[in-house]
């Protein structure tokens, strides 16, 4: 079974921390990241996830296996959910398995943070006021915009 | 009397951002420096390019007449215009930077015909913010005292030093004109607006899109007939087919479902994907 997984329906905890169980385990940590109803001061309604999904499982296995060999944990699993997304609903989920908590923490939480960082999802977030926009994405646009004039302004100053 | 008219190209630069000699860029089979040179070559009297001390023999600006920087203890362009006006104290100078790939004649015939002698400079507005534009203007043989005691007192830009002059400012007939590339990526756009992309065989290439990048192109993938050599060269393209707001610093690429460098040349049947700004979790 791949260690890191997407999916269009819902993330049912109980199921994928069933998968980990085992008898040479003495910790299992979680993390669930849950659609919140607001972010940088936008009340958010719902959001809308969207992954380039072959290179998405890749990166996301490569990030897992990272995990456990740089923690030594023994079984570890990832799965993000896809599509359109109610408040209070799971958007990812990682849990790991190891034989001390020490390991199972750290690994989970360089699984979480490596997968916000490197695998291909994008989040779009849609406001109470009717606007919505790509996590990221948007200010990084106006950043460039900017930036060029900026840029442009200097141009000369240094041939 | 109204002072002649020399031009200057300026080619000294250092090319910092851009890594690689920008006088030597190519557009059309042609160098940037060529292409200024002959542009502004018909419309002054004597026309020549500056150029640092250790560039003075090397191949492409050997062969044009050359003003050899006077002053090493003097940062950026200014040193050029300095050393021009130092060196021929009664003409004025069209001093022009080497790197305006879209500057057309029109522009240039503009600024000659609309020049006021009176004044120490006459240049542009930038399209751009509306500052002046230092490095396609006309500099009377008055700048030459003035800018030597401004750059004297320890500053070095030429757009400053025309704001506080007494400078006829000029509105550009055309707003691109004056858009000059510092960076590989604003190398690869100007090739692409100027409609010669490099050199090769077009072939079919295989583009997915995804987030904001698939909303600004209306679509989730496109097959693209293109001579676009690396990644680089086809997001350019793309961009300006599309008018995506995202840079490519902003992006990643990936060639089959692999994350890739910008550079690494595309084959026929290639899936490329632009990887914008994630945000998982």
């Amino acid at each position: 079974m791949s260690t890191f997984r997407f999916t269009p329906t819902p993330i049912d905890g109980g199921a994928l921390r069933a998968e980990l169980i085992d008898t040479h385990c003495g910790g299992f940590t979680c993390f669930e990241g849950w659609v919140r109803d607001h972010n940088e001061g936008q009340q958010v309604t719902h959001l809308e996830y969207e992954a380039f999904e072959a290179l998405g499982v890749r990166e996301g296995e490569r990030i897992v296996a990272e995990a456990c060999e740089r923690f030594g944990v023994t079984q570890a699993l990832c799965v993000h959910r896809l599509g359109d997304l109610q408040l209070r609903e799971i958007a990812v989920w990682v849990g790991v398995a190891a034989a001390h908590r020490d390991e199972a923490f750290k690994a989970c939480r360089y699984i979480i943070d490596e997968v916000k960082h490197r695998v291909p999802i994008w989040k779009k977030e849609h406001y109470v006021s009717g606007d919505s926009g790509w996590v990221n994405c948007e200010r990084c646009a106006t950043h460039a915009h900017e930036h060029s004039h900026a840029d442009h302004d200097h141009q000369h100053a240094h041939g | 009397m109204t002072a002649p008219l020399h031009g200057l190209i300026l080619a000294g630069g250092r090319s910092t951002r851009m890594g690689q000699d920008k006088a030597a860029l190519q557009y059309d089979g042609r160098s940037q420096l060529e292409r200024a040179f002959a542009l502004l070559e018909p419309l002054v009297s004597r026309c020549f390019v500056s150029v640092r001390a250790e560039q003075k023999d090397d191949a492409l600006r050997g062969k044009f007449p050359q003003i050899v920087d006077a002053a090493a203890d003097i940062e950026g362009p200014a040193v050029g215009i300095v050393s021009a006006l130092r060196s021929h104290p009664d003409a004025a100078w069209l001093v022009l930077a080497c790197d305006l790939p879209f500057l057309d004649a029109a522009t240039l015939q503009n600024l000659i015909a609309r020049r006021d002698p009176s004044r120490i400079a006459t240049a542009y507005r930038s399209a751009h913010g509306g500052l002046p534009e230092p490095l396609c203007a006309i500099y009377e043989p008055a700048a030459g005292a003035a800018l030597a005691q401004f750059v004297a007192g320890g500053r070095n830009c030429p757009r400053k030093f025309l704001i506080q002059s007494a400078t006829l400012l000029l509105d550009q007939p055309h707003a691109e004109a004056l858009d000059n590339v510092n960076t590989p990526t604003e190398l690869d756009d100007a090739r692409a607006r100027l409609g010669s992309a490099p050199t090769g065989t077009p072939r079919a290439l295989r583009v997915q899109y995804f987030a904001l990048l698939r909303e600004q192109a209306g679509r989730r993938d496109e097959t693209v007939t293109t001579s676009a050599a690396t990644p680089r060269e086809l997001f350019a393209e793309l961009s300006a087919r599309h008018s995506f707001t995202l840079a490519p610093e902003h992006l990643k690429v990936a060639v089959n479902a692999e994350f890739s460098d910008w550079s690494r040349p595309l084959n026929a049947g290639d899936q490329v994907v632009f990887i914008p700004p994630v945000a998982g979790g």
